[in-house]
């Protein structure tokens, strides 16, 4: 069992924790994956290359389907055991994954800070992808085994998509490390941009703890070593040093994000809000 | 066999609905023009996914989220679908793609009207992909048979795209007062140059009669302007909105609905590049084009590397 | 500044398993393993395979149209390769 020492518990009565670890534990899982979608989607129209083009859409569409798939089993759980979730303009009715994507604001949306980071050029997306889907592949490695028997079947269904992610974004970052001069540079570039949100990704949360204690979440601690085996190895092959500076920034899985997320947010969330209650 | 008799058994396979295949003798002419047309074609799906991806990020719903980029993905297959098609020509993408981006190559005007509101993604799919539509299934008949083939696979993948526009448009008109304001809105921006897609007038259109001729057409600009005129007429009406076209009423002799002029000025502007968003859309293409010259280089680098390095291992 | 266009591969797809491979149309990519996931993504988006080959354009020998009718012509007269070809008593249903 994890001691559970973060403060923010401390309010919570017991008996409520692990309903509310779950709603929490998934909502992490399903706004990391919608952010990401949504940044890999900017690039629709976009691409270096028709074909690359098609294909970043296509991981942008997968995490898109990801997302939807744990907003609608949290929207599932907060209705059945009838827990008070506050959100605007929602009164007297079910929650649905739209309310959750769309009518929570900054500060309780739960992804990692790695996945709201600008797109930069084609390398940086790239690399964040490749970080993302190595940590993402060993994340439902796992998850495939949680008591909760629906998220273990959306990580069974997920993996396949994730495998696919990570074999794409691998080759991709070595083409671009072991390419030309100029595409060498742009890697290492990336590399500085990114790397210090990647320490995040092994930092758990106190609900990711909670939820690790019983069973039905991931112990995010414990996948770091091979993450790091994976990451070295691409690196090395790409010909790109592995960065020895500290990966510090963390706070995305409790609500405390960079200046990005609110940008986003506003773009997608703004015919929901300035159009309350509507069917679309 | 002389040129004359080369083209005199071209005509007849054409004829006889032989289709035409990559390495067979055709008159010159008959090659440019498909070149042009196929390639403009492909230059309106890459071009057309600006508009309508502009709203991607903003799409109401994960659902809308999803299947709007799943159609916007579809445009870029399409366009990779026909710039191969027109590539067994003898014509590379890299000459197509210069052509688009110096502005020499010509891609659909609908294309240069803004998307200014959620419902004209909703006006797009049903007007815009119906009109695409009408145009393109006589193609899949088309006598070239790369061409012929690739418009197979789009119209099949086409479907879905007509539907969801329609499906936003009656969401829209179903929904709250101001959601309808939105989507009639839509349609008296987009009903005009949805009609002015299918091209010129029959006698002010230059390369219609070749293309007949060819079987590469069908049937004429204004015989399919028509039919999409008494389609839309009638599902308009299922939406519970107007076509802003008050001359717009069925003729029981002609069998078709009569609709008001066109304006031809306003059509012509925005072909010479004269509409609202020529500039920007061929800015967003260069853009993308030359923001990815690094990558290109980089990936055909590390790919001549590896085959070095495999080359040298087997030495 | 290499300005080289990716080379441009044939793309054949086994739509069930049993069928054989058929060609669906080309790409572009710099080698075999990227044109595989290229194709993957641009010709198989709604389950349209589950096999794949690709072969760059370049390799691809086709017969010249013009030997049309020496190629293929003489196969015209050859009908006793067809079973129709052969009279049979009607009592023998099934052969």
């Amino acid at each position: 069992m994890i001691e559970i020492s973060n403060s923010e518990l401390q309010d919570v009565p017991v008996q409520k924790l692990p309903v509310e670890a779950l709603i929490n534990y998934t909502l992490n899982l399903a706004d990391t994956s919608l952010i990401l979608g949504h940044r890999n989607s900017e690039w629709t129209g976009h691409g270096p290359v028709l074909e690359q083009d098609i294909a970043i859409s296509n991981i942008a569409l997968d995490l898109i389907g990801q997302a939807r798939n744990f907003y609608q089993y949290t929207a599932e759980v907060i209705n059945k055991n009838q827990v008070a979730f506050d959100l605007p303009y929602v009164t007297g009715r079910a929650i649905t994954e739209d309310d959750l994507a769309y009518l929570r604001d900054v500060l309780e949306f739960k992804n990692l800070l790695l996945v709201e980071q600008p797109n930069g050029d084609w390398g940086q997306t790239i690399l964040r992808q490749f970080f993302f889907s190595a940590y993402q592949y060993l994340l439902y490695e796992q998850l495939q085994k949680s008591k909760d028997s629906q998220l273990a079947a959306i990580a069974e269904k997920s993996i396949k998509e994730t495998t696919y992610h990570l074999r794409w974004s691998s080759e991709w970052v070595i083409r671009l490390g072991d390419g030309t001069e100029e595409s060498h540079q742009r890697m290492l570039n990336a590399l500085q941009e990114f790397w210090m949100f990647t320490g995040e990704l092994f930092k758990p949360s106190a609900y990711e703890q909670v939820a690790a204690a019983m069973q039905i979440g991931v112990d995010v601690t414990t996948l770091k070593g091979a993450w790091m085996e994976k990451v070295t190895a691409v690196l090395e092959e790409a010909k790109l040093p592995l960065p020895t500076t500290p990966a510090l920034q963390s706070g995305g899985k409790t609500g405390t994000h960079s200046e990005h997320l609110g940008f986003i947010l506003a773009e997608m969330q703004f015919l929901q809000r300035a159009y309350p209650n509507s069917n679309w | 066999m002389g040129v004359h008799e080369l083209e005199n058994l071209f005509q007849q396979k054409v004829d006889h609905e032989i289709k035409i295949e990559p390495k067979d003798w055709m008159p010159e002419k008959y090659r440019k023009t498909l070149v042009r047309q196929i390639s403009q074609h492909a230059h309106s799906e890459i071009v057309g996914m600006l508009p309508e991806g502009n709203w991607i990020t903003r799409a109401p719903s994960l659902r809308r989220k999803a299947t709007l980029l799943a159609k916007v993905q579809d445009e870029a297959g399409h366009g990779l679908y026909l710039y191969s098609a027109a590539e067994t020509l003898g014509i590379s993408r890299d000459e197509m793609l210069n052509q688009l981006h110096t502005g020499t190559a010509k891609y659909s005007s609908i294309f240069n009207y803004p998307t200014l509101s959620w419902a004209d993604i909703g006006a797009i799919g049903w007007l815009v992909d119906g009109a695409a539509i009408m145009n393109q299934v006589p193609l899949c008949r088309s006598s070239y048979g790369p061409y012929a083939r690739a418009m197979v696979r789009i119209c099949k993948e086409e479907s879905f795209h007509q539907r969801q526009g329609f499906e936003i448009l009656l969401s829209l008109s179903k929904g709250t007062p101001a959601q309808h304001k939105m989507a009639q809105d839509s349609l008296n921006r987009w009903w005009w140059p949805s009609v002015m897609m299918f091209g010129p007038k029959d006698d002010e259109s230059p390369n219609s009669v070749d293309s007949m001729k060819w079987k590469i057409k069908r049937f004429t600009n204004d015989e399919l302007r028509q039919k999409f005129v008494d389609i839309c007429a009638e599902q308009v009406k299922i939406l519970g909105l107007q076509l802003p076209d008050n001359d717009l009423k069925w003729n029981d002799e002609r069998g078709h609905y009569d609709f008001g002029a066109i304006n031809w000025d306003e059509f012509w502007q925005v072909v010479k590049g004269n509409g609202p968003c020529n500039k920007q859309r061929l800015d967003a293409r260069n853009k993308a084009h030359n923001e990815g010259a690094w990558v290109r280089e980089a990936a055909i680098a590390h790919a001549e590397k590896k085959k070095q390095r495999t080359a040298k291992a087997a030495a | 500044m290499n300005n080289k266009e990716w080379p441009l591969w044939e793309v054949f797809i086994r739509s069930r398993q049993g069928l054989d491979h058929k060609h669906v149309g080309s790409l572009h990519a710099v080698d075999a393993e990227m044109a595989i996931e290229n194709a993957r993504d641009v010709y198989t988006r709604r389950m349209e395979g589950v096999s794949i080959w690709v072969v760059e354009s370049k390799s691809i020998h086709a017969s010249n149209p013009d030997d049309a009718s020496s190629l293929y012509d003489p196969a015209n007269d050859k009908a006793y390769r067809h079973p129709t070809f052969y009279e049979l008593p009607d009592e023998l249903r099934h052969m």
